[in-house]
């Protein structure tokens, strides 16, 4: 990073701190008395606590495993379903259909039927977080497989390259920059999915953490882990930018407003 | 030229075409492409193609290649009918920069046809450090065809192509996005590679001198559809050489009578 885009990136910062330094103030010189809210100053205070009892560090397994499993079960299914259907016209006619009539299903609303079948646990939020996380990386790798430049399908062709050949050697390659912005994807949407339902109904995680919160009508503690699942979305995007960059360089630069 | 195209029929005493197209019609999307080509191409011919564009002869070649199935006629390769491509016939596109893996190094693309011809990798390092030297790209096989210039891009695609060990050569405007210095000093490296290895070449070119520099015999294409107008024996001294084979009478001559024919088809 040059100092110029330095002197950005602070510059960006500048109006954050500035909206945090007024509101401290603020709710300093009104005594602030509220449930839902609480003065920055506080809410790190709380930060501290829950780090310090390592409750917090404890949900942050818990929803991270859940986000993780799924995520990698939904990109398991998806990259199949995906280069499948990319590869064959017929399948992809035969399967449209039941795909744009599953897709709608807003994850959550499984949560009913998650709940009876499986329980309580992480198993009912990895399933909910897999189902999430199908889609956007089936429709994307369908996409990616059917964008792949035609003559590299014409030189594999007149190579005579078996279709697992194929598949391996020229398809997964070609394909894989989009198919990585797509994981991108999928990975914001396990985190928001599995703390939904922990929200809803997991006792477990981060997601419960804030309901507990919110019912001892610790307005602070509820903040400090809203605060804490942004700064794990932001470190995992992070992650995964920089990893796009060091494995795909140039070729991943297009999916960087993803 | 309902003789001509009659030619390539096994004639008693004669050898088979290695290549026969027997009254192809192609259609694509309702259009016809391609309409009543007839043509063979002996074994180790040099035929060059050239034509106006949209004249078919990309077309053409890919159906020598087996990529296109005819619509009606049929393309017989060593008198067997061409149902898909074949490991014997190598194709090397225009577009050079599209038709390599760029996630491979210039080995890993060269690697890729003896993966597919299913060579052992314990022989492949071998192979690919002599089919790299062949084409003048020895020390590079651990760049990435990003890294090289477009001429060492299509060097580096005919090397691949070579380590099919081809029957037939098919070249598709090869050195049409070259500059003229590369593109000349590559027209002698293919001349000698396929004097060396007695492939047979069907070389698709829109540059006429080109064409009568590389061939045997050009074929100029008619357009809309695409079929044969004119058809040239060149009877060129071999070696050619770019400055006296373009001198010579019978290469001005051809030119000439080349050049005439594009231009009334232009009309």
């Amino acid at each position: 990073m040059t100092t110029d885009q330095a002197k950005e990136k602070g510059k960006a910062l500048i109006l954050p701190l500035a909206v945090l330094l007024a509101f401290e103030a603020w709710a300093r010189a009104t005594h602030l008395q509220s449930d839902s809210l609480a003065p920055p100053s506080e809410i790190i205070l709380a930060l501290a606590g829950a780090f310090a009892d390592f409750s917090i560090l404890t949900a942050t397994r818990d929803t991270l495993f859940s986000a993780f499993a799924g995520l990698a079960i939904g990109t398991v299914i998806g990259l199949a379903l995906g280069i499948a259907f990319g590869i064959s016209d017929t399948l992809n006619r035969l399967m449209e259909v039941t795909v744009e009539a599953i897709r709608p299903i807003p994850s959550i609303a499984l949560l009913p039927i998650a709940l009876i079948a499986l329980g309580f646990g992480y198993r009912m939020e990895i399933v909910i977080v897999a189902f999430a996380c199908v889609w956007p990386i089936l429709i994307l790798s369908r996409a990616a497989v059917r964008s792949i430049e035609p003559r590299l399908m014409e030189v594999s062709r007149a190579l005579r390259l078996p279709a697992a050949q194929r598949v391996w050697k020229i398809i997964i390659p070609a394909a894989l920059p989009r198919i990585f912005v797509a994981f991108r994807l999928s990975a914001g949407i396990a985190l928001i999915v599995a703390v939904t339902v922990e929200i809803a109904i997991n006792p477990l995680g981060l997601g419960a953490g804030i309901m507990l919160a919110q019912q001892a009508l610790r307005p602070d503690l509820m903040l400090a882990y809203l605060v804490w699942i942004g700064v794990i979305g932001y470190a995992l995007n992070i992650l995964l930018v920089v990893a796009q960059h060091r494995l795909f360089g140039r070729a991943a630069l297009s999916g960087d407003s993803a | 030229m309902a003789n001509a195209a009659k030619r390539f029929e096994v004639i008693p005493g004669q050898p088979r075409p290695q290549i026969a197209f027997t009254e192809v019609t192609l259609q694509l999307g309702g259009k016809t492409i391609i309409e009543n080509l007839s043509l063979g191409v002996r074994a180790g011919e040099f035929l060059c193609v050239v034509g106006a564009s949209g004249c078919g002869k990309t077309t053409a070649l890919r159906l020598a290649a087996g990529l296109y199935q005819p619509t009606s006629g049929r393309v017989d390769f060593d008198g067997q009918l061409m149902l898909h491509p074949r490991r014997e016939i190598a194709i090397v596109f225009q577009d050079y920069g599209k038709a390599l893996l760029p996630w491979r190094t210039a080995a890993g693309n060269v690697s890729l046809a003896l993966e597919a011809g299913g060579m052992p990798s314990a022989e492949r390092p071998a192979r690919i450090e002599e089919l790299l030297r062949t084409v003048g790209l020895p020390g590079h096989a651990g760049k990435y065809p990003a890294e090289m210039s477009g001429g060492m891009q299509q060097r580096l695609q005919i090397a691949r192509c070579l380590a099919q060990e081809p029957k037939t050569l098919l070249m598709d405007e090869p050195f049409g996005a070259l500059d003229a210095m590369t593109r000349q000093g590559l027209q002698d490296e293919v001349l000698a590679l396929v004097a060396a290895s007695g492939a047979t070449v069907i070389f698709v070119t829109h540059d006429l001198d080109e064409a009568i520099y590389l061939g045997d015999r050009v074929i100029g294409l008619l357009p809309h559809p695409g079929r044969i107008g004119i058809e040239l024996a060149v009877n060129l001294p071999r070696p050619r050489d770019q400055l006296s084979t373009r001198e010579h009478p019978e290469f001005l001559r051809l030119r000439r009578q080349l050049f005439d024919f594009i231009k009334a088809t232009e009309q």
